[in-house]
């Protein structure tokens, strides 16, 4: 009937589907080249959607919370045993830990590294909601541009590395999980400081939750299953020395001059709730771009 | 204008339902694909130009949110939502094969198409691990969502139609 009215002023849907096909093709090619993504539209998109997923998150958090209270008391109560032996066991630890630090500080303040190791800000924010495919894992978090935060920020959950911020909008970010498919880390053995290459795998993800990694120089065989596995400071994008994973296995390539394997990432990623962003970015020392890296003044917190 | 509205809300709740409520519905890290039954349901219900807006649109949520490079979904569900709606003419509402034909179709097709531009072209060879582990069980999930979905799609349009030309009229007279 509404296609009878107005039939006169209306483009045969075949032209309408040609003239949406270029404005897709030439965003797309827009975002390819010049690197812009959105503009206005993330602003808007941001402040329409954001709210209602914030909205639902909220409620399920607290249908979780509730459904958690119906644990069992003896259930509570046998874990509280564990824990208080845990925490006898770290107390102990931690004191001898004090002491190792303050011999550590010392050299340190000699060898004038504190900045190698130096705490990094962080901003804590509330994972709104996953990547609505199942090829990939990003998802956005409910900080934006407005608390500060940029692309190419780290996302850390508790000790481990998540991802990295690969857009902003006012109100939300959009962070790209290392186990995505298309992620890659520079990362190094935390004992032998070896440089490798980590990179998100669906497959082995989904097989083992495990992530692959390659291009492992090491001709000693020194690397071991269980070694640490940190990010590596020749990365131009994360901050050096945050835990990814431990080595799970290795393998030697066909051509017996590296060797490649899988790593088991520390976080869980299907159950990220709560992420810290760190709010520096790394200082690559290339001026030319100066939206990646800002003159952050260097903040020394020890 | 109210189907403008009404096709709004339509699609940000698939799309708030679909990045939160189904991703903690996961089964084995499978969620369905809610945007999909829409863009194909409008597609067959109401003829290709329909079927291409809500496409692009819903398409265009996911590149904001999720996407690579702005316009790849869009893109994709774009075209989706034309074809769906070629088949307007063999649509009767009382007949549920077809839908589920098509919405199944679309939701298979849109994933082979990221597989093959975002997997295949990175040397991702495994195209049978892929099927059997992202692509069917996706299928499987998202056809017994529709089941649910489509009837609640179906009556809202009814309920539009009914509505467009109650006021039709009006003006005619």
């Amino acid at each position: 009937m509404k296609n009878f009215r107005n039939k006169k002023k209306r483009l045969p849907t075949k032209y309408v589907l040609l003239i949406m096909t270029g404005i897709c093709v030439s965003a797309i090619f827009l975002s390819l080249t010049l690197n812009i993504s959105g503009g206005p539209l993330n602003s808007i998109a941001g402040y329409v959607f954001v709210p209602m997923q914030k909205g639902i998150n909220d409620a399920g958090l607290w249908l979780y919370s509730k459904s958690n209270d119906f644990k069992t008391l003896g259930e509570v109560l046998d874990e509280n045993k564990k824990l208080q032996a845990q925490v006898d066991e770290l107390t102990t630890k931690l004191t001898t830990t004090k002491l190792e630090r303050y011999e550590l500080d010392t050299y340190r303040e000699l060898l004038a590294l504190d900045e190698t190791y130096a705490d990094y800000d962080k901003v804590a924010a509330n994972v709104i909601a996953k990547d609505s495919g199942n090829w990939f894992s990003t998802f956005t978090i409910d900080r934006g541009s407005r608390d500060g935060l940029k692309k190419g920020m780290n996302v850390i959950a508790g000790s481990g590395l998540v991802g990295i911020i690969t857009e902003v909008g006012p109100n939300y970010a959009k962070v790209r999980s290392i186990i995505n498919d298309t992620s890659n880390v520079s990362a190094m053995v935390a004992n032998t400081q070896d440089n490798f290459n980590v990179s998100g795998n669906l497959m082995t993800m989904n097989q083992g939750g495990v992530i692959t990694f390659s291009e492992l120089k090491d001709e000693d065989d020194e690397v071991k299953v269980g070694d640490e596995v940190v990010t590596s400071f020749v990365s131009d994008q994360y901050q050096q020395g945050i835990l990814i994973g431990y080595i799970a296995s290795i393998e030697d390539n066909s051509n017996n001059l590296t060797k490649s394997g899988t790593i088991t990432p520390v976080v869980d990623f299907e159950h990220i709730q709560v992420v810290l962003v760190i709010t520096k970015l790394k200082e690559t020392g290339e001026e030319n771009d100066g939206a990646e890296t800002t003159p952050e003044p260097e903040s020394v917190t020890q | 204008m109210l189907r403008k509205i009404t096709l709004f809300f339509i699609i940000s709740i698939c799309f708030v339902l679909q990045t939160t409520v189904f991703q903690a519905l996961s089964f084995a890290n499978i969620a369905p694909n809610l945007l999909i039954i829409v863009v194909s349901s409008f597609g067959f219900m109401r003829g290709k130009k329909e079927g291409l807006f809500v496409g692009f649109f819903c398409g265009l949520l996911i590149d904001i949110f999720f996407g690579f490079y702005l316009g790849v979904y869009a893109l994709i569900y774009m075209y989706i939502g034309y074809i769906n709606g070629i088949f307007q003419k063999r649509f009767y509402p009382d007949d549920i094969k077809l839908p589920m034909l098509l919405i199944g179709a679309s939701d298979i097709v849109s994933n082979f198409i990221i597989y093959f531009v975002m997997f295949l072209f990175r040397s991702r060879f495994r195209f049978w691990y892929y099927l059997s582990s992202v692509i069917i069980p996706e299928f499987v999930y998202t056809m017994v969502i529709t089941i649910l979905l489509y009837f609640i799609l179906l009556k809202m349009n009814q309920g539009l139609e009914a509505y467009e030309k109650r006021r039709a009229k009006k003006f005619d007279l």
